[in-house]
Parts: structure tokens; C-alpha cells; sequence
């Protein structure tokens, strides 16, 4: 899951100077659990937004934003949507993206979070940062925790000389990601992984922007997603 | 002699830390400096200690081979990518460095600058692998240099570091990499420490203690509640508190730790943030 935090409303506010009519979407799904884009948040950004002066035409609350279809289904049957000075999305970034790339280039969309993770949910409302998406997995080798993620330096070879009593010297509340790799692959009997030297990280698999194109099974492409990657 | 040869001779040596200033007023680094010449075998010149910016270490090394003084260039993997980390490398054998000392470095998040990106692009036992690679005239790419640097090459340990087996795993890497040296974090528990040496001294590199000077039972104090892997024990805080001069306290039990050093250990590396004068003081006492 992708976790996101409200931005401050004052710096909403200042992004919608000018305009007079907003258009809202939530997201049904990350931002939903997270409790920044579910119809909770998009009433209360409503009430927000039209107590400061601006007029909320609508809100869509759609089942995953980060979903081009869903978003230009809304563009295409709630008039509202098209008619308003500007667009605020209560979701990811992604969700941001993809309402972005859905709507008139003329009509500028704004984001109400900042995306912060991809999350394990360790249970409701208690969300942990366990992969960065780095583009080739070392779980293999590491005890299934993620030294480039957990450990806040990304260190591949060991703990640094910061652990004390096995606790990280960045975030000291948290055990050293190093320290739990240890004891995890002792306790399988891998603790050989450990001991080789693993070299430098490739970052070349991992240049941004990062695209993914699956053939359909007929071996067509998307039309307007003629590009490898 | 080198610092390399006084090791590779047997003979216990002595180095010492010394911090470049927090802009281009060199006067008192070279100041501080000239009062070791003569008393250490090498001075190791930190890397924006505790993550802290300051004038280059490569630079200040410079300053020490001018003044006649071996440095020995920390390098940590916070601020350099791969690229740079070769570039400055290269740049300090063409310059007459011969020491290189690899460590991770503290995270930005520790200080004056928290807001900067912190690098890591390679860890220490990789950065340890790239001078060893770079030694044998090649770059991070197998491709072969046009001249190739021929560094003695240091790196760092803990010993009193908890939980101790995952850093003693990283120990053994540093030496599979190419480290011939270890200076070692502040150790105040000299009987770990003792067998530490006992086990690892023959493990293929030379052991360099750490003693790091105590100003005052305050800085003891304050070590052991913000400074990972040190440990200052209660009689020691107990000794610089029963006195009127705590520094004069410090510099005595700095000494003793170096006698004892003298004793087994390979050498012995001396920091004392901020008070290079009381080094000597610490070398005459042991």
C-alpha cells in the first residue's frame, strides 16, 4: 500500500489562489486507509475549500486513482469535473499523475498529500516502510528484510559503527536493520549470506522513470502506450 | 619511516586525529599539527566528522605532507558517489598520499546539514574493495588505469560494539577487501579489548587502539549517552570526577591506556576533538 499524509491546508490554499472552482477526486484504496482521500477527507476538504472563499463543484471518489480508466470515466460522464478552474486530488502521487495525464492539459490538478511509502499494514492505522522499490530485490540473500530500505544509510556489507545495544544510531527507537538480518539468517542456519562480500549496488536498473509494457494476450499494444521500457 | 613500514617493522606506532577548520583560516590547523611533527607517525584527518561540514580532508592532507607530517586521508561513503570516491582517490596519490583510513560515515542526519542528500552509493567494505581494486590498477569497471595508486589501505572496527558478531563478520570483510590496517573505535574496556587483540591481531592486519581523550566526567557522560559503540565505565567518570582538573585527570588515564597498549598492541590512535595540544602531553605521560 502506498502511504500519504494531508499537506498542510495553508500551502492547499496558496496552490488555489486565483481560482474560484475546484473539482475533488479521493481514492477508494490506499488513500482511503490511510484516511487522506476517502469520502471522510473529501468532506472535509469540501467544508475546508468553501469556507475559504472557493466553490467545490463535485468530488469523485473512485475506486483506485492510480487507475487511468476510472479517472476518465469521471472526465466523461460528471461534467463538473471538466468545468472547474483547477482539480485536487486526495490520493498518492501516482493518483496525482494520473489524473493529470486524464484531463485538459489547460486544467491544472493539484495534489492534498504528500506520498511518503510503500507499506506493509502491520494492522490498521500502523503502517511500515519494508521495500523502496530499488529494482532488484536482495531479500534473497538477506533474511527477507531489506538493508537498502530498513537500514537508513543502505548499507549492504553489515551494521555501520553506529548500533548500540543493536539499535540504529538514525532512528533510535528502531532495532539496527543489520542486527535482524543477522539473527534471522543465524536462526535459518544462512548465516554463510552474511559473509560474503556483495558488491556495489547496480543502480543502472533503476533510472527513473521506470515503465512497465505486458503485451495483451492477442500480442496487441495499447494504442497510446507505444513504448518499450 | 612510513606508517606502512613502521607496522610492517614491528614497531608500536602512534597516530593521531586532527580536524580540519570550518573555513579556509588554516593557520591554527597547521598550528596544531606542527606541534605533533616529530611525536606521531601519522595524523589522520577526519571526513566532516559527525557529518559536520568542513574544509576537505584531501585538502588538509595536502596541508600535513607540506608541513612534513604522513596523513592518513579518512574518507567516509556519505558525500561521493562511486565516481567521485575514484576521482578524489586518484587525486590524492597524484597529490602524495600514500594512507587511506575507509568508513561509512556518520548519516547527514547527525549533522549541521540535515536537510542534504546522504550519498552511501558504495558501504565501507566496498569502499575498502575500490582502493584495493584501484591499488591493482584498475577502476570500479575492470578497466585499466593509465597509473595506479598503491595505497595502505585502513579501515574501521568496533570492538566494543553490541551485539559483536554481526560487526566482527564485517571485520573479517574489511580484511577479505584489502584492509592491512584497523584503528578502532574509543575502547575503555582494556581487558576486551585485550582479548579482541588476542584473537584478531593475526587475522592478516595491524590493530591500532583507539583512545579518545575524556575532558571531563560530563564528556564521559556524555559519550555514553550519545555515542554509539562507546562505553566509558563508571570508575573512570568516578576518577575524573574525584579531581580538580579533570583534563589533567584525562590526560593521565589517556596515558595509562597508551602504556598498556605499548605492551601487546600494534599501535594506538589518539583522538582528542578539539585538544591536539594535550596529545603530546598524553605521549609524555605513557
Amino acid at each position: 500500500m502506498i502511504i500519504s499524509k494531508k499537506k498542510d491546508i495553508k500551502d492547499i490554499l496558496k496552490a488555489l489562489e486565483g481560482y474560484k472552482t475546484v473539482y475533488l477526486f479521493g481514492c477508494n484504496s490506499c488513500a482511503q486507509q490511510c484516511k487522506t482521500g476517502g469520502p471522510d477527507e473529501l468532506k472535509e476538504m469540501t467544508e475546508a475549500l468553501e469556507a475559504n472563499g472557493l466553490k467545490v463543484l463535485g468530488s469523485s471518489l473512485v475506486p483506485e486513482t492510480c487507475y487511468r480508466q476510472y479517472v476518465l470515466k469521471e472526465f466523461r460522464n460528471v461534467p463538473a469535473a471538466k468545468e472547474a478552474d483547477a482539480v485536487l486530488v486526495l490520493a498518492c502521487g501516482a493518483g496525482v499523475r494520473t489524473v493529470a495525464d486524464a484531463n485538459a492539459e489547460t486544467q491544472p490538478v493539484l495534489p492534498a498529500n504528500d506520498s511518503i511509502f510503500l507499506a506493509t499494514v502491520e494492522r490498521q492505522g500502523r503502517f511500515y516502510e519494508g521495500c523502496a522499490l530499488c529494482g532488484e530485490c536482495v531479500l534473497i540473500e538477506t533474511g527477507g528484510i531489506c538493508p537498502h530500505t530498513e537500514c537508513p544509510k543502505g548499507l549492504l556489507n553489515g551494521p555501520c559503527g553506529g548500533v548500540a545495544n543493536g539499535m540504529c544510531e538514525v532512528n533510535i527507537d528502531n532495532e539496527c536493520a543489520w542486527v535482524r538480518i543477522y539473527r534471522r539468517l543465524k536462526k535459518q542456519g544462512r548465516l554463510h549470506l552474511m559473509m560474503k562480500i556483495t558488491p556495489p549496488k547496480d543502480h543502472s536498473v533503476a533510472i527513473r522513470p521506470r515503465n512497465v509494457l505486458q503485451r495483451t494476450p492477442t500480442g496487441s499494444v495499447p494504442k497510446d502506450r507505444k513504448k518499450t521500457g | 619511516m612510513s606508517l606502512k613500514e613502521e607496522l610492517n617493522a614491528g614497531r608500536f606506532v602512534i597516530t593521531a586525529e586532527i580536524c580540519p577548520p570550518r573555513g579556509t583560516d588554516t593557520a591554527a590547523f597547521v598550528e596544531k599539527a606542527r606541534l605533533l611533527k616529530g611525536r606521531i607517525a601519522a595524523a589522520n584527518v577526519t571526513d566532516n566528522q559527525r557529518a559536520v561540514m568542513r574544509l576537505s580532508s584531501l585538502a588538509c592532507s595536502v596541508l600535513l605532507l607540506r608541513e612534513g607530517i604522513e596523513p592518513v586521508f579518512q574518507m567516509t561513503c556519505r558525500d561521493r558517489n562511486r565516481i567521485a570516491l575514484q576521482s578524489d582517490i586518484l587525486g590524492a596519490w597524484t597529490l602524495g598520499i600514500r594512507n587511506i583510513l575507509a568508513l561509512t560515515g556518520d548519516h547527514v542526519s547527525a549533522g549541521d546539514h540535515r536537510e542534504a542528500k546522504a550519498v552511501f552509493d558504495l558501504d565501507s567494505v566496498q569502499l575498502v574493495g575500490l582502493v584495493s581494486t584501484l591499488n591493482s590498477g584498475r577502476n570500479l569497471n575492470n578497466v585499466e588505469l593509465r597509473g595506479k595508486t598503491d595505497f595502505f589501505l585502513g579501515a574501521v572496527v568496533a570492538p566494543e560494539a553490541d551485539p559483536w558478531e554481526p560487526e566482527e563478520i564485517k571485520f573479517e570483510k574489511k580484511i577479505a577487501a584489502g584492509a592491512r590496517f584497523f584503528q578502532t573505535q574509543a575502547i575503555y574496556d582494556m581487558e576486551r579489548f585485550k582479548r579482541f587483540f588476542d584473537e584478531a591481531g593475526n587475522r592478516g592486519a595491524k590493530l591500532i587502539g583507539g583512545i579518545l581523550l575524556l575532558k571531563s566526567a560530563k564528556m564521559a557522560r556524555y559519550l555514553n549517552d550519545n555515542v554509539p559503540g562507546v562505553t566509558v565505565p563508571q570508575a573512570l567518570i568516578d576518577e575524573l570526577e574525584s579531581t580538580k582538573d579533570q583534563l589533567e585527570a584525562g590526560i593521565n588515564i589517556a596515558s595509562r591506556q597508551l602504556r598498556e597498549l605499548k605492551g601487546y598492541c600494534h599501535g594506538a590512535h589518539i583522538m582528542a576533538i578539539g585538544q591536539e595540544e594535550s596529545v603530546v602531553r598524553i605521549i609524555d605521560g605513557a
